[in-house]
């Protein structure tokens, strides 16, 4: 007898039966991670491992210290609905944030009207000028409802935390739809100028049963 | 030996160590709308917890679609503390949005007065009118801290993103507490008017 077992034999708690897939209604589904020089990181429905269809309701992918190679590049992502090969989904998005110099010099709570979308196939900004210090980072999370839904648009929400270019802390809460009836399949995130050059995302799916 | 350790003797896989205060989210209940008036969670009714087990519970709403198109087609929730019967439990709270066009006319971001309740018994709003176009819907997640709580009052936290009835995305915080010492035992969401036609909310207890 070995393992979890062995340790575990005579004891009358501390064990749970694993649920099938891993435990817990939160599943781990993949983790990228930037090897250095990365110009995306793309998670596609049935490729490496990835699942993006209708296994779950809800997903959340999660980003830590994802780290540009330029300074005051946008973090940003986009849309599929053709396993990858174009990311270009319309989407109309809200944009607020708030921030505080290192400095102490300013501090505010303000929209920002530069960083939505009305109805643009363009890449989604979830936050801006990030920094490419040594040290500097994103970090949070982006939630997407039932992206194969073939009926309804399919909504999300973010949240992060950036160590802004210009020495301030921001945190960017962006929120909206892909304005499509198709099944998005994939989702790409990358900077809107050169390289991933550091971080992970991890993919979750949320189980809508025991 | 005997229980789990024994019915699980030999096997390499299928166990795992429960968590010491992880914070894991157990299912516990979904609830479909199907031109539902409303969709009601009451502890110890339909294999709902919503008691001491956990000490915070989490709903998602997912594509909540009204069956109605007006200004007033929010989505409304409310809590109980006699197992349902009623739905009035005082109220005090607050709620912001941000929000833009799929025109790209106008976009903007504030605090909505209307929407808050101070010391109110109302449902309580917790997002903006919902299109009723076949595509438009809404999606949120609220949480509810300690509800069985016979000590503090009961506070809660929802995200909401909608697409509005009037092609705008909107993105809106709502938070507050039931005022009251109460056990709160049951919550029932439902539009401002009319029928949920499709969409579900799934109840999941937070393991702390």
């Amino acid at each position: 007898m070995t393992g979890i077992v062995a340790q575990n034999v005579g004891r009358t708690s501390g064990l749970i039966k694993a649920a099938s897939g891993g435990g817990g209604v939160w599943t781990l589904i993949k983790t990228l991670t930037s090897d250095g020089s990365d110009d995306d990181l793309s998670f596609v429905d049935g490729t490496d491992d990835v699942t993006l269809d209708s296994t779950y309701p809800i997903y959340l992918f999660k980003f830590i210290n994802i780290h540009p190679e330029t300074d005051n590049a946008e973090f940003q992502f986009n849309l599929s609905i053709d396993g990858g090969s174009n990311y270009n989904v319309t989407k109309t998005s809200t944009y607020f944030y708030t921030y505080i110099y290192e400095s102490d010099a300013g501090a505010a709570l303000t929209y920002n009207t530069t960083g939505d979308l009305a109805q643009s196939t363009a890449f989604q900004n979830i936050a801006t000028n990030v920094g490419a210090d040594n040290d500097q980072s994103v970090s949070g999370c982006l939630t997407i409802f039932s992206p194969s839904s073939t009926t309804f648009v399919k909504h999300w929400i973010s949240q992060i935390s950036n160590a802004h270019g210009s020495d301030l802390m921001t945190n960017p809460y962006t929120a909206g739809y892909g304005n499509t009836t198709s099944a998005v399949d994939a989702v790409q995130f990358k900077f809107s100028a050169d390289e991933i050059q550091g971080g992970k995302i991890k993919l979750y799916g949320l189980k809508d049963s025991a | 030996m005997s229980g789990i350790i024994a019915q699980n003797t030999l096997d390499n896989s299928g166990l795992i160590k429960a968590q010491a205060g992880g914070g894991a989210w157990n299912f516990i209940k979904k609830l479909t709308a199907s031109a539902s008036g409303d969709l009601s969670f009451v502890d110890g009714t339909s294999d709902v917890v919503l008691d001491s087990t956990y000490k915070e519970y989490v709903f998602t709403l997912n594509n909540i679609h009204p069956a109605d198109h007006s200004t007033s087609q929010y989505i409304r929730f409310q809590g109980s503390t006699d197992g349902g019967s009623n739905y009035n439990v005082t109220m005090t709270t607050t709620y912001f949005r941000a929000e833009h066009y799929e025109s790209g006319s106008t976009s903007g971001f504030g605090y909505v007065g209307g929407a808050d309740q101070a010391q109110g018994t109302s449902f309580q709003r917790i997002s903006d009118p919902i299109g009723n176009e076949n595509d438009e819907c809404g999606c949120a997640i609220l949480h509810l801290f300690n509800p069985s709580s016979t000590t503090f009052v009961k506070h809660f936290i929802v995200n909401a993103q909608i697409a509005e009835y009037n092609d705008r995305s909107i993105n809106t915080y709502c938070a507050g507490c039931f005022n009251t010492t109460s056990a709160i035992d049951a919550v029932q969401f439902k539009m401002n008017s009319g029928n949920m036609d499709a969409g579900d909310i799934c109840l999941y207890g937070l393991t702390t």
